[in-house]
């Protein structure tokens, strides 16, 4: 019997079910064919905090959100979301995919993929109301992409788009953020519009939780940190679990020894 | 010609006026089912699907038969194209999943087999009934000759169900198309919402059959939403133009067809369609190809003369074939290269211009859209009147400290 099918049997742990954590995972076990991608994985989110999830490229970060979400299939364990399955407790979660999987070319313009955060919402006939284009523009008025709201989605840049996905995500009006490298590829302008909103989230009493691959910034974004490599290697408040010792096993050799101490400054 | 005309206005009487508006309503359904197919990127299965449903029709026509009914049973055939359809799309689903097998390829093979056994089908049908005409070739590439009142009321029907199916699901059918991992997590099943869609081209295909025949029916599914893409940027607007505009190349062509009867309908009607394709992507304001020609040498065009025009204001000589030519066609620029009173008039004012952008500039370099200052567009159309007085006063404040 392979690991995979063994924790297949045994990951089904009962965990208690908590109406106030955002979050809880346990045992989560993912794999594309018989290599996991995430190996039993057991962590909390908890409320009102800003999580950066850490770890190397194909460390499955991405794959442990969309299974969370169900876009890919649990081989085992579960995700609770504020105490339920995802499933009834959709409307209170938002989710911004990695360099969202799009169609750059599909004729929707800015204000209208903002709208779609709110499809879950509309009547039966799916007509959007006065109220609901005001909400989507608000929403990109926080962004700072209120002026773009009628170009259509392929017109703008990267960073642009990545303010747009994050607009969606606000107009759903959730208590739990998802975010996907919410930074990647961002210049210095974009992540301090993007920072400052998931602030404003976190002050809200909402809990915000990103794959995060800057390393200098864990300490100065975030509360907590959940360093994962196929297998989680170590969770908690950033001041003690974002060490040197936990960092080295979850890059392995790939992140040398200088490279970990200049992380050590507290960055300013 | 007047054959065509009258069958335009519904003036050549009951039955192809019956056909004139049962193709239009097929049209209408064809092409706003289509835009989500197109949007999916699944014309391909759609293809296949109608492909398969000839089998179907032979099957049916041949059990008809031998029960000793009517063979061209309209409700028997509908139901056996469907059916075998059904069997085709299956197929393609479980050759992709349990092989690994691309689905293009999977498609590929489930189109040709099912077509290939569907006309031998066909064969041994037409030496069965030796000689009586089974009638079942139109099925192949359409045609509206015989259509009865209760086929029109069918498409009519099927067309009316497929709106109503459309405007229900239309929010999670975007997103499907158009983010599907969003749309997993907001709880439209990207699986079952394909799966309605595929339904959707189902219906459509099976009362299409008749009028444009198996062969061409996803040309009537995809071209009216690929036409209608050069004109609108918003996808509500899509289905709405798309709808249209299938229905009114279906309508075209029926009318067409009445004037033609040895042409296959379907063919004719594909042809308009494509007609109405060609002078979109020709003409379409927005997307079309002499549009975004004309909007290319406009820009060129203020291009060249503000980059003229500041040459000439810095008494620099001018290279550019281009830009001379520009300059001279304005009236800026004499024959010989001297600037005429008009042109040193025209570069002040740009060079002025230029000072105000450059202000414009350094003011807004926090906001996003500082890109708008790009010194090309008419001033006033990008900053208010105030806006340009406050910046001349700059301007002034700017000049008076130099001299
Ligand atoms: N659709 C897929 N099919 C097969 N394997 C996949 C698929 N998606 C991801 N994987 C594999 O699963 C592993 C984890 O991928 P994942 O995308 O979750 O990594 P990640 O931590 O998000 O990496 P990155 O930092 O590059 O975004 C990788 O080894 C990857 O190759
Ligand atoms: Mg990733």
């Amino acid at each position: 019997m392979s690991d995979v099918e063994l924790i297949a049997r045994d990951g089904d742990r009962v965990g208690r079910k908590d109406p106030e954590c955002p979050l809880a995972i346990d045992g989560l076990t993912v794999s594309y064919g018989d290599k996991p991608a995430v190996f039993s994985v057991d962590t909390r989110f908890g409320k009102g905090r800003m999580v950066a999830i850490v770890g190397p490229n194909g460390a499955g970060k991405s794959t442990l959100m969309k299974a969370v979400l169900g876009i890919v299939p649990k081989l085992a364990g579960r995700a609770l979301f504020f105490g339920e399955p995802f499933e009834s407790v959709r409307s209170r979660v938002a989710y911004v995919p990695q360099r969202a999987s799009v169609d750059w070319d599909f004729p929707v313009r800015v204000i209208d993929v903002v709208l779609m955060g709110l499809y879950r919402s509309l009547g039966i006939f799916g007509m959007t109301s006065k109220k609901d284009i005001a909400k989507a523009h608000a929403c990109l008025e926080r962004v700072g992409m209120a002026d773009f709201a009628r170009r259509q989605i392929g017109q703008l840049s990267g960073g642009q788009q990545q303010r747009v996905f994050l607009a969606r995500a606000l107009a759903q009006d959730a208590d739990l953020y998802l975010l996907d490298e919410p930074l990647a590829g961002v210049d210095a302008a974009t992540e301090r519009a993007i920072m400052s909103v998931l602030k404003d989230l976190k002050s809200e009493g909402r809990t915000v939780v990103c794959v995060h691959h800057d390393l200098a910034t864990v300490r100065s974004y975030f509360d907590d940190v959940l360093l994962i490599n196929v297998r989680k290697i170590a969770d908690g408040p950033v001041a003690s679990a974002f060490n040197d010792r936990n960092l080295q096993q979850t890059y392995g050799g790939r992140l040398g020894a200088t490279h970990i101490a200049e992380l050590q400054q507290p960055a300013g | 010609m007047t054959e065509f005309v009258s069958a335009l206005l519904l003036q050549s009487g009951y039955n192809a006026a019956l056909v004139a508006i049962g193709s239009a309503l097929l049209g209408l359904a064809a092409g706003g089912t289509g835009t989500f197919v197109f949007l999916r990127k699944r014309a391909l299965i759609s293809d296949a699907a109608a492909h398969s449903t000839l089998p179907g029709i032979g099957l049916a026509f041949i059990i008809m038969v031998a029960l000793g009914g009517d063979g061209r049973n309209l409700f028997g055939l509908i139901a056996g194209s469907a059916l075998s359809a059904i069997v085709g799309l299956l197929v393609v689903d479980w050759i992709t999943k349990s092989t690994r097998l691309p689905e293009d390829a999977a498609i590929g093979a489930v189109l040709s087999v099912f077509f290939g056994f569907g006309v031998v089908l066909l064969t041994v049908i037409q030496v069965m009934s030796a000689g009586k005409q089974a009638g079942l070739e139109g099925y192949l590439l359409g045609s509206t000759a015989g259509m009865l009142f209760q086929e029109a009321a069918t498409i009519a029907l099927v067309g009316a169900i497929s709106a109503g199916a459309l405007l229900l699901l239309h929010r999670r059918m975007i997103v499907v198309a158009f983010d599907p991992q969003y749309a997993e997590t907001m709880g439209f099943s990207v699986r079952a919402t394909d799966l309605m869609t595929m339904g959707l081209v189902l219906l459509v295909t099976v009362i299409g059959l008749k009028v444009v025949g198996l062969i061409l029916i996803v040309a009537l599914l995809i071209i009216p939403p690929v036409t209608a893409r050069f004109w609108t940027n918003r996808v509500d607007r899509l289905v709405t133009i798309a709808a249209v505009s299938g229905g009114l190349a279906a309508y075209i062509g029926a009318a067409l067809s009445a004037a033609y009867p040895k042409v296959p309908t379907g063919a004719i009607i594909v042809l308009v369609s494509f007609v109405m394709f060609a002078i979109s992507f020709l003409l379409a304001p927005e997307r079309g190809v002499v549009g975004s020609l004309l909007r290319h040498l406009r820009f060129q065009h203020r291009v060249h003369r503000r980059q003229g025009l500041l040459e000439l204001a810095r008494g620099e000589t001018i290279y550019d074939r281009m830009t001379l030519r520009v300059l001279q066609r304005a009236g800026y620029l004499r024959g010989d290269g001297v600037a005429t009173l008009a042109g040193r008039a025209a570069a002040a004012q740009e060079l002025k211009n230029e000072a105000r952008w450059e202000i414009a500039r350094r003011r807004n370099i926090e906001f996003a859209d500082a890109a708008r200052f790009d010194g090309l567009s008419q001033i006033d159309t990008v900053l208010t009147a105030d806006e340009i007085a406050e910046i001349d006063a700059e301007l002034s404040r700017q000049i008076g400290a130099v001299s």
